[in-house]
């Protein structure tokens, strides 16, 4: 034996023979302890790994549900009762996994507020936020094929509005309306094929989306509250003055942050998991039943911005039109911003402005989505709505001409 | 052949030919790829039991009475059938009441031939409809009584949806202002016997 191979524990020599076949210590390095983060992350930088958290909540609980649930017209209603009062723990599984939706969507609106805030999109992180736009669009279609699951009559009508929402499209909308449902009207065969897509096809992509958005943001480095470039001020060690290792630092922080949320989680799942009925909305609690709408369909709160977006507008293909660009306008933020800086620290009164209508417009929508068609109603998401669409449409004017303040050298950072 | 050694690997190469191969090697396999989805796709195409189960359906109309309306499954829809009274058909003959309709005349709405017409039926009396909204496919409810206290004072009888309150004729002709686009569809039917209505199979009509 060597003299090297004789210092070394044997830890030590199991770690040298795995790197030796596989890049292990090459990956930790590179993905954690030499992945050099900006030291003034704030508490919107916590959603971000909650999103990672709650992701692999949803795949671990849905796993278990498959084993008790059962795909079939015939049966899922009844299976999913059968969870909630005969399986072992059934209840918690399954409130697990409905309430983890919700905060699914609740992270993830606040680390893309967190990016609207900051700058996250821009040059060059534009493949980051396109990975997380596709995540978003993943997320959503995830949602909304689990929607149909439980086989309640909520899910049903839900699935049946969505769907028809490509009817709307000229020409080949009916044909494509009977391909997606795969039989006249929202059946079986539609639920079986959405069980499908929901529990192996979205959830394969949501990984390697995942993934490609954590590649792309380490390739270029995370951006911070200051919208500062760390990697133009390095150290005579070769390492960003502004940044600290990701491992230990920020997997400690993540860790307070991960308590506090479990804290909230679990209150929900204790004390509220349909909170009131807008985690799991009422109407669900009866079978699907094709010949009776409910008395007042609304989509799961999640969605109730763009619903009431389509609601607002009197013409069917243009609502369905205007409801799918006020989700695909978020693509195209990178390009839609011309300010010279990224943080909102140091953009002038223009940009917060619209930023602070755009956020005030979209929980309005969201609300009114909630909420009947009355014409006074209608109206208020109409011009919500036009708010929502001037964030986007006015960007390259008003960040153009915003008065910006000049960005300093280093991150703003208070030693505690 | 023998190859030197420190020859360069591109040596010899004929470029033409490898340009060739490589193209019809990528057209080939796309051509492939495509063909080999086409099952995939089209499986998901209502099977054969799906369109088995989509048979027309009868429906016995005699004891139906006059101002009322009958529900019937057909293709999992409902389809409505209503025997249209007399103050029914008045209320369609209101000549103010083609102004209010975004469709009056169903031209851009979808029903059989023998069903487009003022009544939107094959006998007057008796209005068949498929009941899903054509904006998106929520169940309207039947709202018959005029001056509907809901509905203000100007309703003349109709279905209205719930959801994004659209409104709907006698006939099933849409009101303009409300989000459905066109009148709400007629599925083809036709009369076994007077007192018999049978969906899913058209009328034949001279």
């Amino acid at each position: 034996m060597s003299a090297t191979m004789q210092e070394k524990g044997r830890m030590a020599q199991l770690v040298d023979w795995i790197d030796a076949r596989f890049p292990m210590t090459r990956f930790m390095k590179e993905h954690a302890s030499e992945y050099y983060a900006p030291k003034n992350f704030n508490f919107w930088y916590y959603f971000g790994s909650l999103a990672l958290v709650v992701l692999v909540l949803q795949i671990v609980t849905g796993i278990f549900l498959t084993m008790n649930y059962k795909p079939s017209a015939a049966d899922a209603f009844a299976s999913v009762e059968y969870i909630m009062r005969d399986v072992e723990w059934g209840w918690l599984i399954r409130y697990m996994h409905s309430t983890g939706a919700s905060a699914f969507f609740i992270v993830v609106y606040l680390h893309m507020f967190r990016g609207l805030m900051y700058g996250s999109y821009k040059n060059p992180r534009e493949l980051v936020w396109i990975f997380g736009m596709l995540i978003y669009l993943c997320l959503m279609a995830e949602a909304f094929f689990g929607y149909l699951l439980p086989w309640g009559n909520m899910s049903y009508w839900g699935a049946q509005v969505i769907v028809s929402l490509f009817g709307a499209i000229p020409g080949i909308g009916e044909s494509l309306v009977e391909w997606i449902r795969g039989d006249y009207y929202i059946s079986d065969i539609t639920l079986n094929r959405f069980f499908a897509l929901h529990v192996i096809a979205l959830p394969l992509a949501l990984v390697f989306l995942v993934i490609a958005h954590i590649f792309a943001l380490h390739e270029v480095g995370s951006n911070n509250p200051d919208g500062i470039e760390i990697k133009k001020l390095k150290g005579p060690d070769g390492h960003p003055v502004d940044g600290i290792p990701f491992h230990p630092y920020y997997t400690v922080k993540d860790l307070v942050g991960f308590i506090v949320f479990a804290m909230v989680f679990a209150l929900v799942l204790f004390f509220a998991p349909e909170m009131g009925g807008y985690f799991l909305e009422h109407a669900n609690f009866d079978p699907a039943n094709p010949l009776q709408t409910p008395e007042h369909i609304a989509p799961v709160w999640y969605f109730t911005p763009f619903y009431a977006i389509l609601r607002a507008v009197p013409n069917k293909l243009m609502g369905v039109a205007l409801m799918g660009a006020a989700v695909v306008l978020f693509v195209f933020l990178p390009w839609l911003d011309r300010s010279k800086v990224k943080s909102i620290r140091y953009r002038g009164w223009l940009f917060r402005s619209f930023l602070g209508a755009f956020a005030v417009s979209f929980i309005a929508l969201g609300y009114l989505g909630l909420m009947p068609a009355t014409p006074t109603y209608t109206l208020a998401a109409r011009f919500f709505g036009v708010i929502y669409f001037a964030f986007f449409l006015l960007m390259p004017w008003y960040t153009r001409i915003d008065q910006t303040k000049p960005v300093p050298e280093r991150v703003t950072y208070h030693a505690h | 052949m023998t190859s030197e050694v420190g020859k360069s690997n591109e040596e010899g190469v004929d470029g033409g030919r490898r340009h060739f191969l490589l193209v019809a090697t990528t057209v080939t396999g796309i051509a492939g790829a495509a063909l080999t989805a086409v099952p995939f796709l089209a499986s998901w195409k209502p099977s054969a039991r799906a369109q088995a189960l989509g048979a027309p359906v009868e429906q016995d109309i005699s004891k139906l009475e006059s101002g009322s309306m009958v529900k019937v499954n057909w293709r999992g829809q409902a389809i409505f059938i209503v025997r249209r009274s007399p103050e029914m058909m008045k209320q369609l003959e209101d000549p103010a009441l083609a102004d209010r309709l975004r469709d009056p005349k169903s031209e851009q709405s979808e029903q059989p031939k023998y069903a487009k017409n003022d009544t939107r039926a094959l006998k007057p009396e008796y209005l068949v409809l498929v009941g899903v909204c054509t904006h998106l496919g929520c169940a309207p409810l039947g709202r018959f009584n005029p001056a509907d206290a809901e509905l203000g004072a100007d309703w003349p009888g109709g279905f209205y949806c719930p959801c994004h309150g659209s409104k709907f004729d006698l006939a099933g002709r849409v009101f303009k202002d409300v989000p459905a686009p066109t009148n709400l569809k007629v599925p083809p039917y036709r009369f076994v016997t007077d007192g018999v209505v049978q969906i899913g199979v058209d009328a034949e009509v001279a």
